[in-house]
């Protein structure tokens, strides 16, 4: 039975439309993620889709990953590889703070992902954001894109969805937020890239991460922030325009 | 409102900083243009041509649904050969101001609004939260003008200057912004 079954899959295979992809795709959080400095911390967010080619594997993902107690990260790109590295790096961290007997750098998190993300540069796929409160720097945001770069920013977002909101994310950032401005800026942002990505989806998760600690928030799809072009058809109804036009 | 920035490269040489991408084709009707210019110079070209000859033998100005036709056409039945896609927007009596996209593969579609070109993937979220529908001209040349700068601000290939044109009953009025009067953002 089983014999037969993966007979016809391999019939099937090759770039054929009647294939299903999920049977060959790799798992991948193609996804959108963001994180934002403030006064005090940082506000991190994620989408909360991974699929294996059109089908999605987990609509309810948490993609907002502790390393240690004021430090997260966001992942993006293969699900396989950021679940390891982020693994590995936890590990490493820890260590150090034991040895160091003090809570870790933010700076240093970075670092260690940089390390790994850059010597398996050829073999991996994963962008990653890190970001978390240290009593030297406050809040801080670095991204390690695929490649294995690492640069500290105020805001950074990434993720296949990333690209739909620089221009949202440059014309709202301005220095010197609050927390709720980021939080409203982060959920905004996720909202508008989740409608145009069709790897993004399913709900927003959010972290205020602070020196009192970790806020986590999840914001559900229908309480999601609503723009004037999701009410399109409502819209189209009121002037009488096609819906569908029929050119 | 159509507007437009004016970057041509080929590969990775910048041909040119100033070239017009918005083409009248006919009196209250004009394109913008995306992809490659060669192609969509072409295709206007010869819709500019059948779309003023069907206008003569009508006796009228045409309509921009029949002007996005013409450049539809002539995309979906050479679309293997083609790599342009275009915006039409202009003014007819029957249905006032439209806007319509003709993408790559031929599809013809009407909005309210729309983007397009390589720059266009970074400002669907900035678009998506800043359009409402109903604005007047001068929150419209604001809109457009701030989604091309930001645009511009992140793509490598859109940049130089930026061309806007606004079309109504009474005629058409041209506005060029150069890149550095454009507005800027906080990390500029």
């Amino acid at each position: 039975m089983a014999a037969a079954t993966a007979m016809r899959f391999g019939q099937l295979s090759s770039g054929s439309d009647m294939a299903p992809d999920w049977t060959t795709k790799e798992v991948s959080t193609g996804t959108t993620i963001m994180a934002v400095e403030y006064d005090g911390g940082v506000v991190i967010g994620a989408d909360s889709r991974t699929t294996t080619g059109a089908y999605i594997a987990n609509r309810v993902t948490d993609k907002l990953t502790p390393i240690h107690d004021r430090i997260f990260c966001c992942r993006s790109g293969s699900a396989a590889d950021t679940q390891a590295i982020a693994d590995v790096v936890t590990y490493q961290l820890g260590f150090h703070s034991i040895e160091l007997d003090e809570a870790p750098l933010v700076q240093t998190a970075a670092n260690l992902f940089k390390a790994s993300c850059y010597r398996y540069r050829e073999e991996l796929m994963a962008g990653i954001i890190v970001a978390g409160w240290d009593k030297r720097r406050g809040g801080q945001v670095y991204t390690v894109p695929v490649g294995g770069m690492l640069v500290r920013q105020p805001v950074s977002v990434g993720g296949s969805g990333s690209t739909y909101i620089y221009g949202y994310m440059d014309s709202n950032y301005k220095p010197n937020m609050t927390k709720d401005q980021c939080l409203r800026l982060v959920s905004g942002a996720l909202s508008l890239a989740m409608e145009r990505d069709g790897s993004s989806g399913g709900v927003v998760r959010l972290a205020a991460i602070s020196e009192t600690g970790v806020d986590r928030q999840v914001i559900l799809g229908n309480q999601l922030p609503k723009w004037s072009t999701t009410g399109y058809i409502p819209y189209c109804l009121s002037k009488g325009l096609e819906i569908y036009p029929t050119v | 409102m159509v507007g437009v920035e004016d970057l041509v490269h080929f590969r990775y040489y910048v041909s040119s900083k100033t070239i017009n991408k918005l083409i009248q084709v006919h009196d209250r009707i004009f394109c913008c243009i995306a992809g490659s210019l060669a192609d969509a110079q072409a295709v206007t070209k010869a819709a500019k041509f059948q779309i003023s000859f069907h206008s003569i033998q009508m006796e009228s100005p045409p309509l921009v649904k029949a002007a996005a036709s013409v450049l539809k056409e002539l995309c979906y039945n050479n679309k293997e050969e083609l790599q342009a896609g275009f915006i039409t927007a202009g003014w007819d009596r029957k249905k006032g101001p439209q806007v319509y996209t003709v993408a790559l593969g031929g599809m013809l579609l009407s909005q309210p609004f729309t983007i397009g070109g390589s720059g266009s993937t970074y400002i669907y979220g900035y678009a998506d939260a800043k359009y409402k529908p109903d604005m007047s001209k001068e929150e419209c040349l604001q809109f457009a003008t701030n989604a091309l700068a930001l645009a511009m601000g992140r793509d490598n290939v859109s940049g130089g200057v930026a061309h806007l044109v606004v079309i109504t009953e009474e005629g058409v009025e041209h506005i060029v912004i150069p890149g550095d009067k454009l507005p800027k953002f906080h990390d500029e």
